[in-house]
């Protein structure tokens, strides 16, 4: 019931905000028919709609980080967060009233790129729905990150460091604008240390039925997201006991 | 009458930092009990004791019979607190607002929309309510965050800094409001406001240091500091020991 009703809340929170829906939905939907006009005019495989399609969806989900960011670190800079540690609510109460309705999102908005990709020429096939099923990975990491940097920093510095730097690294180093290996070396080494890389590669794998190269990369992709996971819970209960 | 909030040689320590220092007294039910102090008094580190926000160093602390230290979520039941920061949720609106406290509190769907009613209609939010938080003027604003910590009608309510930004008369509608919930509520105020404290505190106790320095009625207070009013009796207990 708790639960539920903080869900709700994070969902207005978010929802209410008119900065949140341009990113979230219309920001890589812009991108998206962008980069396949781009495609139209100048044949680019990386931007051909089957490849494309599935590295916006897990670029968009970086937005999931911010938002989890922005409204934790809100929550905690005006001491609406302290008086909800004053009620009964536990620490999974929090938890999950805050990243339940962020992973719905992300799969809504995996769910729009998708149905965006079919008006821009995707083929109607049901390994579309294996490869929004996978985006709860990606989405789980994007939003164990946000609630790490909004519980540990301010307002300023965790929608600074989730809006700037997350959203970055997820476009660079995920190889959905350029390919990697074109640039090779310790940049390619390190983004495949990284779990975008590995997210868009299961992402592309899934949606063209090729599931066998989804591994290993949905393995990287889970230890990351179980990882972090963790690591989010463990931070929030520690701040919870220390604010 | 019966003990509301007992507290046995309460102590927090920041590393070397002894930031409230072995204190001890008990707050009646029903009774409002002001706590006063200059900054870094140690008023607000001891709220968070007793609201189970932060755990004691060392000592503990019952509210209605309920340690803070073994049942913190027994305690979270009968309290509220009213931050000093507004402490709201910027797009809900008003009522959504309400409804959240009521619902995180435990009520049923019916009665949190039935509370939120009358904490609508008892703090004259009216025009305001489908109208998102973010909106109100600060004054408004603060006034919402009130109503949010009473609307689980809780036992004892700890209010810090209330009137803090609100005009003469916001701060004088809520000092009617707050003498009539002391009729069943027992309330912990601090304030910075000295006539405040004066106006509405059965009961004051004055922090320095992490130190109790004077405890008792305003009257009380007035009398063994030998001074002619309030503010000089603060004066005096914050002071003494600090001049020549």
């Amino acid at each position: 019931m708790r639960i539920l009703l903080f869900a709700n809340r994070t969902t207005k929170e978010i929802v209410r905000d008119p900065m949140s829906i341009f990113f979230g939905l219309g920001f890589p939907l812009v991108l998206m028919f962008l980069l396949s006009a781009i495609n139209k005019s100048i044949p680019v495989d990386l931007f051909d709609i089957g490849q494309l399609t599935p590295g916006i969806a897990v670029f968009g989900l970086s937005f999931m980080g911010l938002f989890a960011a922005q409204v934790i670190s809100k929550d905690r800079g005006n001491s609406f967060l302290t008086r909800l540690f004053t009620t009964p609510m536990t620490s999974q109460d929090f938890i999950i009233g805050y990243s339940f309705p962020l992973v719905v999102m992300a799969i809504a908005q995996g769910i729009v790129c998708y149905i965006t990709a079919i008006f821009l020429g995707l083929s109607i096939s049901t390994s579309m729905i294996i490869a929004i099923s996978l985006l709860i990975l990606p989405g789980l990491i994007f939003v164990s990150l946000g609630l790490i940097c909004g519980s540990l920093l301010s307002e300023k510095a965790a929608t600074g460091l989730c809006g700037a730097l997350l959203t970055n690294l997820a476009a660079w180093l995920s190889g959905i604008w350029f390919d990697l290996d074109l640039v090779g070396g310790v940049f390619k080494d390190i983004a495949y240390l990284l779990p975008f890389v590995h997210a868009v590669d299961m992402g592309r794998a899934a949606l063209n039925g090729q599931y066998s190269d989804i591994f290993p990369h949905i393995w990287w992709v889970f230890s990351y997201a179980i990882i972090l996971s963790l690591l989010a819970i463990v931070i929030f209960r520690k701040k919870m006991k220390a604010d | 009458m019966t003990t509301a909030i007992a507290i046995d040689s309460l102590t927090k320590k920041y590393g070397t930092k002894t930031v409230v220092d072995n204190i001890s007294f008990s707050i009646q039910e029903g009774e409002l009990f002001g706590l006063l102090g200059v900054n870094g008094a140690g008023k607000t580190t001891l709220i968070k004791m007793l609201s189970c926000l932060i755990k004691p160093t060392y000592g503990d602390a019952t509210l209605l019979g309920k340690s803070i230290a073994q049942y913190p979520e027994q305690v979270r039941k009968v309290i509220a607190v009213s931050p000093q920061e507004t402490a709201i949720a910027p797009n809900l609106t008003v009522r959504e607002n309400l409804e959240l406290m009521a619902g995180v509190q435990g009520l049923h769907k019916a009665d949190a929309k039935t509370k939120a009613d009358e904490m609508i209609a008892q703090f004259s939010l009216q025009p305001y309510e489908y109208q998102r938080s973010k909106t109100l003027s600060g004054g408004w604003q603060r006034k919402l965050s009130i109503a949010m910590a009473l609307i689980s009608e809780p036992r004892i309510l700890f209010l810090d800094e209330p009137t803090l930004g609100l005009d003469i008369l916001g701060r004088r509608e809520l000092w009617v409001l707050i003498e009539k919930l002391k009729e069943k509520t027992t309330i912990i105020l601090t304030t910075h406001y000295l006539e405040e404290a004066e106006a509405l505190s059965d009961c004051i106790c004055i922090m320095k240091n992490g130190q109790i320095k004077a405890i008792g009625s305003a009257k009380e207070l007035i009398e063994t500091s030998t001074t002619t009013s309030f503010e000089d009796a603060f004066v005096y207990f914050v002071m003494e020991g600090d001049v020549q």
